[in-house]
């Protein structure tokens, strides 16, 4: 087998192809170790690879697989790790300048889980700044692009991820999603993407952007690679209080038995038709009619106060960010920088020189516009206000609910839009998340899975299901029914039909750091 | 802005003036350490007096990913405090975020309760000196809330001459008191206290202070800061029912301190109000060695924390079942339980406002309980000892332990006396003896040859002696005049080198005389 075989596998094969002894660890290691030399360049998904770590842990695997020992079934697949969430000894930037240079003395607790899985961590992948945007381009360190047109935007925060499992840089990885991180790079992408239930998977380790927003979950290419790598990193953690105590839903055996038959799926009505591109929608309404025919009822459900969820997320993410971001504060770890012409500057001093130094424009913003939500005077318009909101939106998810087993969507309301195209403007660029927000109020989990190219512009669409919270296992349900009749619709992956990205010509150097 | 003049020479009003025409109020915030094993949100043990930065973890250096979890213990700690102090206790609260930006905040924000606290509505009553100037009355302090919070870290700043940050040309940063369980219990206006103001600050901090020892949750040792309180205090005119702008001190670490401090913001206030001034809203600094208070930064309601609920933790809500439980866990309140002892012990109440004054109320029942009469234990504990622990600005139980000198000891000393192997005078000079180390009473006794002449002989000998030197004197006690037999007592004393019993020489003489 090649390696360029072996990187275009999904994780489930690669773990069975371990355990028949039919291919290494090491094997497969440096065959995404090459992927990435080779294709990196033009993508820029990873802000540090770490080869002498990924080889070693895979050597380890080879090692105890070897003299016998019982493994974790994907023990020795790989992954990559959004740099949002802290490794033991491995650089954490968060996509920022102020954390330049960090290594965290500690793993989160879903990279510790990795690593106990046996899962060789390949590098750590690029983000929007500390994880706000939707495109990567708020990244310090220059943007990702998008595997199917370099010119274009790979979703954000998370587009790092995406574009690592997109263009085979690694068969899966971990991706946070505050208000659709994980799910709008994976619809633009062509990939599949997990939010777990709030309290699912363990934030402990996790860079805060909005603690009661923030969740990890999986970026794989297939519905049952999620479910898989959900299993390895859900489940309660008591470093983590908003952990949930009960037991993870039977995720994998849902996204293996892709059994709809029955099941009621509730189409939106504020989340399709107006304001979503026509090819998105076009696709979306060929997945329902995929679903009716694998046996699913639909209904039509309402939830009128999903109007307002945007402007509730921007005022409850950037006043939690205000705080969360505060201890950047070049006291004790990460960038410091002395106020110029000030030699006996004060802490305080230091303090808002690296922070003004250190943090980008969308950074600021968000913090200025959350200590103004949070100020006295302000709070009960503004903070309070949304948090009342808050509280409707899921009041009306728990009304749907009795209505449909899981509502659905399109994730994202446009293909990938081009670099530059929203930058100047912040509410075009937030509308991007105007149908997966929703679902990280309620603390709900959702998945987007690929549901085809929009006709005008051949790029990947998005079909989101959301369900009630801890019933995860309804998503993978859903979604693999549809990517069942969608495989067989396509005879293959969507992926095969992206271009060859070592074909591609060298984008032109338009990299935030180039730039500067 | 105040002038640096104005600051270290604030003009201060007779007190007598101050009290014939302001009523004061006050506010007192104490802030207590729980010797919980564990911090607040993490892990890190507590150990007073560690090596800098040497029990820190990712959660107490709020390093970026890590999360707290509440510390159970810590909880329970502060319901029970909460139940002592007569509070209602919250069904369900939360946490939440105080932000401000300062070094020693790990993340930048202390994570508090604000408007939902886990106690509320609660009353302690402490003893003051009567109105009336004789006995003692009961005053009865409102308790605002009682609250979780973390501790910071400790700044030092290193350089200056005064050890503050000003001219200081570095700061040092020890988190080891980063996290550290902390309850604030932050009382009510204290209104009607009006001159005895000073004393009621100082019987509340004491009186929590017993209660929080009672309750086994913290070590409350102002010294060592594990209780620290802050003095709110504003002034109004007799009759008026608006309060005055306050003063908030700062960090006034003994009781002692609490009263003057009370006094001298009194003072202070009266002398501004009096000439027509206005009191800034500040925070100011309470100086121990000259017993004056300094401007700190000033301080208004436009102080601006952006307090929001703790996203990274559930809500507190403990059951019913679980309070009620905690409840019956609670000590004997020590106002009631020293009304016990002293009726126990058969002290009066001056001798009983003495020993708790002193502190010694722990000491005397212990040593009771190692069996000493109440009277034996009152006694050794209060006297040459409690003056050299004064000396030293200690309190007694701190200055035994560091002498090593223990309940059993007292026990020893007092049997030594009632066996008759010692007269008082050399059960002083052996208790002085403890005091400098040298042993057990029994091993400071023998080793200084300290013991009553038990030979009868050897003191009828020294008696006859005495009596034949003093023909004139034994005829005045053989005509009845037996006051005098004090003066051959003394001399008799004096042939024995004090080794012998007054009263048996007493009755010796008399015998012999009459």
């Amino acid at each position: 087998m090649t390696s360029s075989d072996l990187i275009r596998r999904t994780a489930a094969e690669l773990a069975d192809l371990l355990t028949a002894g039919e291919v290494s660890s090491r094997e497969l290691t440096e065959a995404h170790l090459e992927r990435v030399s080779a294709v990196d360049e033009r993508i820029h998904a990873y802000l540090h690879v770490d080869a002498e770590g990924a080889l070693a842990a895979a050597a380890d695997v080879d090692r105890r697989r070897a003299a016998g020992e019982s493994l974790p079934a994907a023990a020795g697949v790989p992954i990559a790790v959004k740099d949002v969430l802290t490794t033991k000894g491995l650089p954490t930037t968060c996509g920022s300048r102020i954390l330049e240079g960090w290594i965290p003395p500690y793993d989160a607790t879903v990279v510790r889980r990795l690593k106990e899985a046996g899962l060789p961590i390949l590098g750590k992948t690029n983000m929007d700044e500390f994880a706000m945007g939707s495109s990567t381009e708020h990244s310090a360190y220059g943007p990702t692009r998008n595997p199917w047109d370099l010119e274009r935007i790979p979703g954000g925060s998370g587009g790092g991820s995406a574009a690592a499992v997109g263009s085979f840089q690694a068969p899966w990885a971990i991706g946070t999603d505050t208000g659709g991180s994980i799910r709008q790079p994976a619809a633009v992408t062509g990939t599949v993407g997990t939010k777990p239930t709030y309290g699912g998977v363990s934030r402990y380790g996790l860079v805060a952007l909005a603690s009661s927003l923030d969740q990890a979950g999986p970026c794989t290419r297939t519905v049952l690679d999620a479910a898989l790598l959900h299993e390895i990193i859900g489940g309660h953690d008591p470093m983590d209080s908003t952990s949930i105590a009960d037991p993870l839903p039977p995720v994998v055996e849902a996204a293996r038995r892709a059994d709809v038959s029955g099941m009621r799926i509730g189409i939106v009505r504020e989340l399709t038709g107006e304001g979503f591109q026509a090819g998105v929608q076009q696709r979306f309404d060929e997945a329902v009619a995929h679903l009716v025919d694998a046996g699913a009822e639909v209904v039509e459900v309402s939830c009128p106060s999903f109007t307002y969820a945007l402007a509730t997320y921007y005022l409850i993410l950037p006043s939690e960010a205000s705080s969360n971001l505060a201890k950047f504060d070049a006291m004790r770890y990460g960038m410091r920088v002395w106020p110029e012409g000030a030699p006996d500057a004060s802490a305080e001093q230091v303090m808002a020189a690296t922070r003004d130094a250190g943090f980008g424009d969308e950074v600021k913003r968000r913090i200025i516009l959350g200590t103004y939500a949070l100020s006295s005077g302000y709070y009960d318009a503004y903070y309070g206000s949304a948090q009342k909101v808050r509280r409707l939106i899921a009041n009306e998810f728990a009304a749907a609910f009795t209505r449909a087993d899981v509502l659905i969507s399109p994730t994202a309301p446009t293909t990938a839009f081009r670099f530059g195209d929203k930058l100047d403007d912040p509410m075009a660029m937030y509308l991007n998340d105007i149908a997966t927000i929703p679902a990280n109020l309620a603390g709900l989990p959702g998945i987007s899975v690929p549901s085809g190219l929009a006709p005008e512009d051949g790029l990947p669409t998005g079909f989101q299901v959301l369900a009630p919270a801890m019933a995860d296992d309804r998503l993978y349900a859903v979604g693999a029914a549809l990517e069942a009749r969608l495989l067989a619709e396509w005879a293959a992956p969507l992926l095969d039909g992206a271009p060859d990205v070592t074909s591609l010509p060298m984008p032109a150097a338009a990299t935030k750091e180039d730039a500067r | 802005m105040s002038t640096s003049t104005q600051r270290t020479t604030d003009a201060v009003l007779d007190y007598d003036d101050v009290v014939a025409a302001y009523d004061p109020v006050m506010g007192l915030e104490v802030h207590v350490e729980l010797h919980t094993n564990t911090k607040m949100f993490c892990g890190c043990p507590t150990a007073f007096g560690a090596e800098p930065n040497t029990q820190v973890c990712p959660v107490c250096l709020g390093l970026p990913g890590a999360l707290p979890v509440v510390n159970a213990v810590a909880v329970e700690s502060a319901i029970r405090i909460g139940l002592a102090l007569n509070c209602e206790i919250a069904s369900w609260c939360r946490f939440a975020r105080k932000n401000y930006f300062y070094p020693d905040m790990p993340k930048n924000f202390q994570t508090s309760q604000y408007d939902e606290p886990i106690a509320f509505n609660g009353w302690l009553d402490v003893e003051v000196p009567a109105e009336s100037g004789e006995g003692t009355e009961v005053f009865r302090v409102e308790i605002e809330r009682a609250h979780m919070e973390e501790d910071t870290g400790k700044s030092t700043h290193v350089g200056g001459a005064t050890g503050r940050i000003h001219g200081a040309t570095h700061s040092l940063v020890d988190y080891n008191r980063a996290g550290i369980p902390l309850i604030e219990i932050v009382t009510k206006p204290i209104l009607g206290a009006g001159e005895r103001a000073p004393e009621v600050a100082r019987a509340y901090v004491a009186g929590l202070r017993d209660l929080l020892k009672a309750l086994d949750v913290s070590d409350v040792r102002m010294e060592q800061g594990s209780m620290r309180c802050d003095v709110n205090l504003s002034l109004m005119p007799k009759g008026a029912d608006r309060f005055g702008t306050r003063s908030e001190t700062k960090n006034v670490n003994s009781l002692r301190s609490v009263e003057r401090a009370v006094r001298y913001e009194m003072c202070r206030h009266g002398a501004v109000l009096q000439g027509g001034g206005s009191i800034v809203q500040e925070t100011r600094h309470w100086h121990e060695d000259t017993g004056v208070t300094t401007s700190g930064r000033e301080k208004s309601d436009a102080d601006d924390y952006r307090y929001f609920p703790e996203p990274d933790l559930v809500p507190v809500a403990p059951p019913r079942e679980w309070v009620e439980q905690l409840r019956t866990t609670l000590p004997e309140p020590p106002a009631e339980r020293r009304k016990r002892l002293q009726s126990d012990w058969g002290f009066s109440d001056l001798e009983m406002r003495d020993v708790v004054n002193a502190g010694l109320v722990e000491l005397i029942q212990e040593t009771v309980v190692a069996g000493a009469s109440p009277a034996a234990a009152r006694k050794w504990w209060s006297g040459e000892i409690a003056r050299r622990a004064n000396a030293e600005g200690q309190d007694v139980p701190t200055y035994a332990a560091v002498l090593g000198v223990t309940p059993r000891h007292v026990v020893e000393l007092e049997s030594l006396v009632t066996s008759g192997r010692l007269n008082d005078s050399m059960a002083r000079q052996v208790w002085e003896g403890v005091l400098a180390g040298e042993g057990t009473p029994t091993e400071v006794s023998d080793a200084r040859g300290l013991e009553l002449v038990q030979d009868s002989g050897a003191l009828e000998a020294a008696v006859d002696e005495v009596i034949a030197a003093n023909p004139d004197i034994a005829d005045k006690i053989r005509d009845g005049k037996v006051q005098a037999v004090g003066a051959l007592i003394g001399q008799v004393m004096k042939t024995m080198k004090g080794q012998a019993d007054a009263s048996a020489v007493r009755e010796l003489i008399i015998a012999k005389l009459t």
